[in-house]
């Protein structure tokens, strides 16, 4: 046991380049969180459209099987930059201390609303959680935006100009996916302007991305010369070619192809912070991936846990979403 | 102005103590549904279908309690004890990760298909759906518990000096994710889950069973209330006497380990042998009330009680003062008296499984309204005890966050100001006692409802409209 202990504690396993691989991995995390809880938030921003109690419960029912496995993605992105850089989530979420705690009363919120909203069926009760839901769905991704913005210009303030365009483009990204989501899972008792809503979200969210790049120019210590970048390039061309192929999708109802998109757009984004932030991982005190990250014994052995879980996760969520393949009914409740 | 160091040691403890009672809840049925689940799905007594659907729908609520307010808790680290996860982070932050990937995303994911799926899945993977939300929930357990068990029994790390500041950098990780107390903290905590749920259950089936037989107003469905009381009795039975003697070891490890936790247990202040066990002590001088062992007491104690359960059975054994640690004493009163209103609680638990069993054995089960009444009284008492347990294991650690290594008010974030810190704990004393409301009125809701009504014993109804199919095997 000691001459294992001592192997992992003389070098990366393999040679990798584990730092750099979980500053990477965290984003990653952070980016299927923002799609697939996109997914619910969406969802909650396009429910205040609907009128109908037919339309409103086949919302409800669409993400009911999913959200909580959804959700925790944003408890794996806090676990895993809590394990590998112990210093960056400390010094981020005690910086942004009112916004995180806005992100999550925003997330009790739309994940109590829901419940609550089922269980009476009289009209104020349901109008009140309905309200609740459509706050909780639209503030959560908004301060979450925010957060990500705050944190890749380093500003030690939660109310900043980055942090509102950041926090509009990420809320309108969400309403990307929920469009998506909702022709997938509900399309029969959805009325077609959810596809026009999708649509517009997408024109809004490219605008968005626009109006962040430009704001980021004036506030990023590199400029405008970081954002003229190769990478950072690649990603917003591809991001508009996207954003394009959204559009054309989801009018021809290929739903998945839409989905599809969004997904690149999501992981397209949080690549462009990523990019923008490295090497640095918490800009405010300037401190680097390689500063940060905790010692070789630890980061072997997460590294190893992840490895193994990872694709187990991968494994879950497909036995969700395949379980829960094509429409859900309404009926379909406990 | 308040102390941000005070309002965050308060918002912790109220977002723990209000989070506890969702996982409770969830780990401790668990077991029963995947029961219920395997009884339904091999067919026969319908009833089994009505205990799996009409548990489930609790189960989910809690589910998605325990899921909002526990991201509070993992961000809390971070947001107000940031001293704290920079110096532990690198040991500390591992196993909320692994707690995240390995146990939360099985359950949530499966929860689904669990809460949802029942007409979508195979009965394969529906009984597969059970077993992962229940393996879930209690691999969760594991891994809060190796983190907490560091705190209070730091194993296999050294402390470096980084940036002028000491953090702990992890060496061994046997030692220090397998201390000793984690096997202690384990079974304690997941016995009491179960022995909480298996009160609730009695609980609220002893309610309808009283109403049904002793009251005699007709009840609907009084077959499945009589089923689950039958159920949780034999839960209570196995998990209220192992609650207690796995305490009692736990106990003594506690002395071994953390001697100032145990002397705060039992207060005792001044090192001494042959210490008394207090079952009840109340000062004679009320200026002395948060001090149970004041000289002016009233008291009444079995001699040398505290010394045979500290040693396991020497009446004569020492056991270390508060007044010989060089740290201030941890709030004694609170300990003290968590502590005796848990162990009496425990006992009390081993009594009433006893005395149902023993009616269960003379065929007056449904008859003793007075068992009912006790039974009904003590339904949140399990959730209660889990509580208390909790303020003894951590309120008595203090003033250490990691025993011995860090204090408490060193963890707090640096930068943090008294009025956020005032701003957010206000904050959550409102939304949290929203949360409890909502929490009991739709578990109300829920037993008021009764069970959903399914299809009878297939066998008779088959043959009253002619045999078209085989019965199916009971």
């Amino acid at each position: 046991m000691t001459s294992a202990v001592d192997a992992l504690a003389a070098g990366p396993v393999f040679g990798l380049p584990l730092p750099e691989l979980w500053f990477a991995l965290v984003f990653a995390i952070l980016g299927t969180f923002l799609f697939l809880d996109g997914f619910d938030f969406g969802a909650g921003a396009i429910f205040a459209t609907l009128r109908e109690d037919a339309a409103r419960e086949a919302v409800l029912s669409a993400i009911g099987p999913f959200w909580d496995g959804n959700e925790v993605w944003l408890v794996v992105f806090g676990g895993a930059l809590f394990a590998a850089f112990p210093s960056v989530y400390a010094g981020l979420f005690s910086r942004h201390y009112l916004l995180m705690f806005g992100i999550l009363g925003a997330l009790i919120l739309r994940g109590l609303a829901p419940e609550m909203y089922e269980q009476r069926r009289d009209e104020r009760w349901q109008r009140w959680w309905g309200r609740s839901f459509v706050a909780g769905s639209v503030l959560a991704p908004f301060l979450l935006g925010a957060f990500a913005g705050n944190w890749l210009v380093g500003t030690p303030r939660s109310l900043t100009l980055v942090g509102v365009v950041t926090g509009v483009t990420v809320t309108a990204l969400t309403v990307v996916s929920g469009a998506a989501f909702l022709r997938l899972k509900a399309r029969d008792a959805l009325p077609e302007t959810v596809t026009q809503i999708g649509v517009g979200a997408v024109a809004a969210y490219l605008l968005a991305v626009v109006a962040t790049l430009g704001v980021l120019a004036t506030r990023l210590p590199a400029g405008v010369d970081a954002l003229l970048s190769l990478p950072v390039l690649a990603l917003v061309a591809a991001s508009v070619a996207l954003g394009v192929g959204y559009a054309v999708a989801l009018r021809r109802g290929a739903n998945v192809a839409a989905l599809a998109a969004a997904a690149g757009l999501t992981y397209g984004l949080t690549a462009v912070v990523a990019v923008l932030m490295y090497p640095r991982i918490d800009p405010a005190t300037g401190a680097t991936v390689s500063d940060a990250v905790v010692s070789t014994l630890p980061l072997n052995l997460m590294s190893i846990g992840a490895a193994l879980l990872l694709p187990l996760i991968a494994t879950y969520f497909a036995v969700l979403y395949s379980a829960f393949s094509g429409p859900i009914s309404a009926e379909e409740a406990y | 102005m308040i102390d941000p160091v005070l309002a965050s040691r308060f918002q912790f403890a109220l977002t723990t103590i209000v989070h506890i009672i969702f996982p409770v809840m969830s780990m401790g049925l668990a077991p029963f549904l995947i029961y219920f689940t395997w009884k339904d799905i091999r067919g026969g007594d319908p009833v089994y279908e009505q205990l799996r659907r009409f548990w489930t729908k609790i189960f989910a609520i809690s589910f998605v309690v325990g899921t909002v307010t526990g991201i509070v808790l993992e961000f809390e680290f971070g947001t107000n004890f940031a001293a704290f996860s920079t110096t532990a982070g690198e040991l500390f932050g591992g196993p909320l990760a692994v707690e995240g990937m390995m146990a939360f995303m099985l359950e949530a994911t499966f929860l689904g298909i669990f809460v949802f799926g029942r007409e979508r899945v195979s009965d394969r993977l529906y009984m597969v759906s059970s077993l992962a939300v229940g393996v879930g929930t209690w691999l969760s357990a594991v891994w809060i518990l190796i983190a907490n068990s560091w705190m209070q029994m730091p194993r296999g790390y050294e402390l470096v000096a980084e940036d002028g500041q000491e953090v702990v950098h992890l060496v061994d990780p046997v030692a220090a994710y397998l201390t000793p107390r984690f096997g202690y903290m384990y079974v304690h905590m997941q016995n009491a889950a179960v022995e909480s749920v298996a009160l609730f259950m009695a609980g609220v089936s002893a309610y309808y069973v009283y109403r049904h037989h002793v009251w005699g107003h007709q009840t609907e469905n009084i077959a499945f209330w009589q089923k689950t009381l039958k159920i949780a009795l034999v839960a209570l039975l196995i998990t209220a006497p192992l609650q207690v003697l796995q305490g009692d070891l736990y106990a003594r490890h506690v002395y071994e380990t953390q001697p100032q936790k145990f002397a705060a247990m039992e207060a005792v202040w001044d090192t001494e042998a042959y210490v008394p066990e207090y079952i009840f002590a109340i000062p004679t001088d009320l200026s002395q009330f948060t001090d149970p062992r004041a000289k002016e007491l009233f008291g009444i104690g079995i001699p040398g009680g505290a010394s045979w359960l500290a040693s396991g059975g020497d009446a004569t054994a020492e056991i270390r003062g508060l007044n010989t640690f060089d740290t201030e004493a941890p709030p004694v009163a609170v300990v003290f008296w968590s502590f005796r209103a848990m162990v009496g609680m425990g006992f009390w638990f081993i009594l009433l499984a006893f005395w149902g069993g023993y009616r269960w054995y003379t065929g007056e089960l449904f008859e003793d309204g007075l068992l009912h009444k006790a039974l009904m009284a003590s339904g949140l008492l399990g959730i209660a005890a889990v509580e208390l347990g909790w303020v003894v294991t951590e309120v008595g650690r203090q003033p250490w966050v990691i025993q011995g290594v860090l204090k408490t008010s060193e963890g707090v974030s640096p930068g943090l100001t008294g009025t956020e810190a005032m701003v957010t704990l206000a904050g959550f004393v409102g939304v949290y006692a929203g949360i409890l409301a909502l929490y009991t009125y739709v578990v109300a809701r829920v037993i008021r409802e009764g069970p959903p009504s399914v299809p009878g014993p297939r066998p008779r109804a088959e043959r009253d409209t002619g045999p078209a199919e085989v019965p199916g095997d009971d």
